[in-house]
């Protein structure tokens, strides 16, 4: 990876909310096509440093660089035309919109589109390609079954696809993805690590995976990066960090230790 | 100096009683979670009985005062929340709202249509110690008499009795926990609808209190419900500083309005144009200022039931739930009662009828505006009649100096409500839900202030009379019902197509998509902004145009006819019968004004066939609490369920709402 430019850089980031420092002085980098697994326990800042690489929130001080664009100061929806794809903690999907729906929405946010006059004129009906398009993601993330089923009707399993698919039929360069497994069954998370490691895979699409189950952060990331109280705490292979004495204190607690 | 309390005393009562309206809407919101836009209404019901029981029955002041401040304010609290706020206790923000505003929209409506047009005048005061009408004694060259001193004292008991209740009470404690959710405070072993409902009760009493209060001051004129919206307007204000939840901020601002206003009427010159145009718009002023300066007005609808996701989805449209067969029966049909319907309009149907449907045709046009910004963007414009007032007087005032031709002014007029409504949406960016619903409702109030209070726009309470020669020489364009009928049917099936194809166009779906989840469709690459201006931009160009096309029919364009009041009103009509469809619009457009030529024929002068109507649209807008579909949607899905049992063996009678939606066992975030 060391001789590739990388696809996000992290440098000095900081967040506070009042006197709480939720983000202290971040730096690390994402490279193409690589799966990094963010993690840390409850608090330690990482959702919080999603949302200033997505601009929901604008750290105070610090770069963030994306293929070579220095984010600071876009809003969100540019931001996700670079190609920076998200799914959230919290499910966040289009209440009374079909499942297809929500992918061709990302289909054509992507480009841009929405403008009124097409609109006025009857030339925004989605394209043939367009729905192969939907239809390739839908099948990847395998809710090919589901696609004219409003979401009103899903479970949080499935919620929780129809958001993967979403963020993945814009085509991202990098996912974010935001306790994908959060709620989900044993089976339901297999699912979701077979996906992101497939989109790896094939779409060479590279993933920022924040995570608490350990077992799946292990079979899916390339590297791991760990985080307690804000600041990060340590990096390296699944392996190295969970052997980390800081780090088993952070998860663990003095407790766990002895 | 002395000048300048001179000037500022007399500001001191006034305030006093927006500080009242303020603190009841902070208590109302902090206890309740409902904005009580009918506060004004209640204010304005209790004053009208005790004025109608101390004049004509002859009661005395502390006899009326029982009936209408003890038993009736709280009983009107209490019946508010028991028969419709607690059904939508779990809803989001524009169900609350859009059932507060049909109430302020019905009450008043309803005294005439209980009591006949009264003349009254109540000069009866409601405490036996202050004596309205003797002056006390006098501070800096103000007489201070009854009515000043019976304001202070009562704003400053109430101030005092609510911050305990809410502050240091257990009652108060429950209160606040229970507006986030009512369903979390009863796992908790509180009876959570009882303690809303004592909220509603003193909030219902606290409304009867002013209005009595404020009947001696109200009632020297002319006592209209007007006095009372414009004091509920003032006291938002204050509220909007206080961010609906300090009371004693809310009182504070709320004199200080109080004060600057007479101060300020002190300095300018009675006679000029400042005066008449500065001095009423300083209340939406301060709540423009809050919401764009107060972060917290912005957040107003943040907080989210956490048991929220245990709610069913709400029903699927009447037109999308039903049977294909169905389908095939009803879509015809509708054509041939289209074609019926037009044939008749252009052959044997009187004239009165045929203007009867003009009127409700071009209605129908400024309803769509509205199907527009809350059916599809998913929220609350207060402000649709005045953008509709603005495509209207530019017509007309282009044609008037300029010779323009009516229809084409009606373009440029739509234009400029266009670029209005853009104006609104680009103040209104960070504003969502309740903050958008107070912009726009300031903005109408600001436009009946200044631009439709001057006579050389809109030519006074007259109003400008439109002229045949404005449409030019063709002899079809002209005021002929059957005219106007073809003109009217051609603008509102180029608005319904429009609107059609921006709901099943890219534009719609990420509307559709916004109101599921701003955050989510930003994070895909949408720009909210840009979407919410285009939709502005379109609903005010289309509001112009109907505006326009209804002062044709009207044959004049009056400012009474587009004021912030029939903003209001036209609100409770379409969501009365449903926000959601274009139908809806037409619907009640073309029946809010057959129903009132109906009451109009059949019922006596004295009740109001007017009144009535509206009282009726804004009962049937209260559904919306059991219905957000719209009662008329409701209606529809219900007998096509019925036709789809008897003939089609659809459904089972057991589960006639039962739907893919509804039968999901779990939800997102459950």
């Amino acid at each position: 990876m060391a001789d590739t430019a990388p696809l996000l850089t992290l440098r000095g980031v900081c967040k506070s909310f009042g006197g709480i420092h939720a983000v202290s002085q971040i730096t690390f980098d994402v490279y193409p096509g690589e799966c990094v697994g963010l993690v840390g326990p409850n608090g330690a800042g990482k959702t919080t440093l999603f949302n200033c690489v997505c601009g929901q929130l604008h750290p105070e001080t610090g770069e963030i660089v994306f293929d070579g664009s220095q984010l600071v100061g876009l809003p969100t929806y540019k931001r996700a035309r670079l190609g920076i794809g998200r799914t959230y903690q919290r499910v966040e999907v289009f209440t009374d919109m079909s499942v297809r729906d929500h992918l061709l929405v990302a289909e054509r946010a992507r480009r841009g589109e929405g403008r009124l006059w097409r609109d006025l004129l009857n030339m925004s009906k989605p394209t043939p390609e367009e729905m192969d398009r939907v239809a390739a993601t839908l099948e990847l993330v395998g809710i090919t079954h589901l696609a004219d089923t409003s979401v009103n009707a899903l479970g949080l399993g499935n919620c929780r696809l129809v958001e993967l698919a979403r963020a993945l039929a814009a085509e991202p360069k990098i996912l974010l993805a935001d306790e994908p497994s959060s709620g989900l069954d044993l089976h339901e998370t297999a699912e979701v690590a077979a996906v992101l490691r497939t989109v790896q895979r094939e779409r060479g699409t590279a993933v920022l995976l924040v995570e608490h189950d350990l077992s799946m952060v292990g079979d899916v990331v390339d590297r791991t990066i760990v985080m307690d109280l804000g600041a990060m705490l340590a990096q390296g292979t699944f392996d190295e960090v969970m052997a980390d004495g800081d780090v088993r204190a952070a998860y663990l607690g003095q407790m766990g230790l002895a | 100096m002395e000048q300048f309390l001179g000037f500022a005393l007399p500001g001191v009562p006034a305030g006093c009683t927006y500080a009242l309206v303020a603190i009841c809407l902070c208590l109302t919101y902090q206890a309740t979670g409902v904005f009580n836009f009918a506060l004004g209404a209640q204010a304005f019901a209790s004053g009208y009985i005790f004025a109608y029981l101390t004049e004509y029955q002859n009661w005395s002041g502390f006899e009326a005062f029982l009936v209408t401040v003890v038993v009736m304010g709280p009983f009107m609290g209490w019946a508010f929340d028991r028969l419709i706020f607690r059904r939508i206790a779990n809803s989001n923000t524009v169900a609350k709202m859009v059932c507060s505003l049909a109430l302020l929209v019905g009450i008043p409506n309803l005294m005439p249509v209980f009591f006949g047009n009264q003349n009254l005048d109540a000069t009866a005061s409601i405490l036996p110690f202050f004596d309205p009408n003797t002056v006390y004694f006098t501070l800096w060259n103000t007489p201070i008499n009854g009515i000043y001193l019976s304001t202070i004292s009562v704003t400053a008991v109430v101030l005092v009795l609510l911050t305990i209740l809410l502050r240091y009470t257990n009652l108060g404690l429950q209160m606040r926990a229970a507006v986030e959710s009512r369903r979390l405070v009863q796992l908790d072993g509180v009876n959570a609808n009882a303690v809303v409902s004592v909220a509603w009760m003193v909030s219902g009493f606290m409304a009867s209190l002013v209005g009595v209060l404020l009947a001696p001051v109200y009632g020297a004129g002319a006592f209209t419900s007007d006095d009372y919206v414009i004091l509920t307007v003032t006291a938002i204000a204050a509220a909007a500083w206080a961010l609906l939840r300090s009371l004693p901020i809310a009182a504070a601002v709320g004199i200080g309005i109080g004060v600057f206003t007479t101060v300020l009427q002190g300095y300018i010159p009675p006679n000029s144009f400042w005066n008449a145009a500065v001095v009423p718009s300083i209340p939406f002023v301060v709540i423009v200022a809050a919401l764009l300066i107060l972060p917290g007005m912005r957040n107003l609808d943040s907080s989210r039931d956490p048991l929220a996701t245990i709610d069913p989805p709400p029903p699927p449209i009447a037109a999308a739930s039903r049977a294909p067969t169905m389908d095939k029966i009803i879509r015809p049909l509708w054509w041939l009662i289209f074609a019926g319907f037009c044939v008749s309009m252009l052959t044997w149907i009187p004239d009165a009828w045929t203007g009867v449907f003009n009127s409700g045709l071009t209605y129908s046009i400024v309803l769509l505006s509205i199907t527009l910004i809350t059916g599809m963007a998913g929220q609350l414009s207060l402000c649709q009649a005045t953008l509709a007032g603005v495509g209207a007087f530019t017509a007309a005032q282009l044609a008037n100096h300029l010779g323009l031709n009516l229809l084409l002014g009606g373009l440029l007029g739509a234009l400029l409500a266009a670029a209005v409504a853009v104006i609104l949406a680009l103040l209104s960016l960070r504003l969502r839900g309740l903050g958008l619903a107070l912009m726009t409702l300031a903005a109408a109030l600001f436009f009946d202030a200044t631009f439709f209070n001057t006579t050389s726009i809109t030519g006074g309470s007259q109003g400008v009379p439109i002229q045949s020669k404005w449409l030019g020489t063709s002899s079809f364009f002209n005021f002929d019902g059957h005219a106007m009928f073809l003109l009217s049917l051609a603008v509102l099936v180029v608005a319904v197509v429009i609107v059609q194809l921006v709901r099943k166009g890219t534009v719609g779906r990420n509307l559709a998509a916004m109101r599921g989840s701003e955050t989510a469709t930003a994070g895909l690459g949408v720009n909210p902004t840009w979407q919410r201006i285009m939709v502005f931009a379109l609903s005010g160009a289309i509001a112009g145009v109907g505006g326009l096309l209804h002062s044709m029919e009207a044959r004049v364009v009056n400012p009474t006819d587009w004021n912030a009041d029939i903003s209001l009103v036209l609100v409770v009509l379409v969501v009365t019968t449903s926000v959601t469809t274009v139908e809806g619009a037409i619907q009640a457009g073309v029946g809010f004004f057959v129903t009132e030529q109906i009451l109009t024929t059949v019922l006596p002068a004295r009740i109001g066939a007017s009144s009535l109507t509206v009282v009726l649209f804004a009962f049937g807008a209260l559904t919306y609490a059991a219905h957000p579909e719209g009662v008329l949607e409701y209606q529809k899905r219900r007998w096509n369920q019925r036709f789809e049992r008897l003939f089609f063996n659809r459904g089972s009678p057991e589960s006639p709402e039962l739907t893919p939606s509804t039968l999901s066992t779990s939800h997102a975030n459950g």
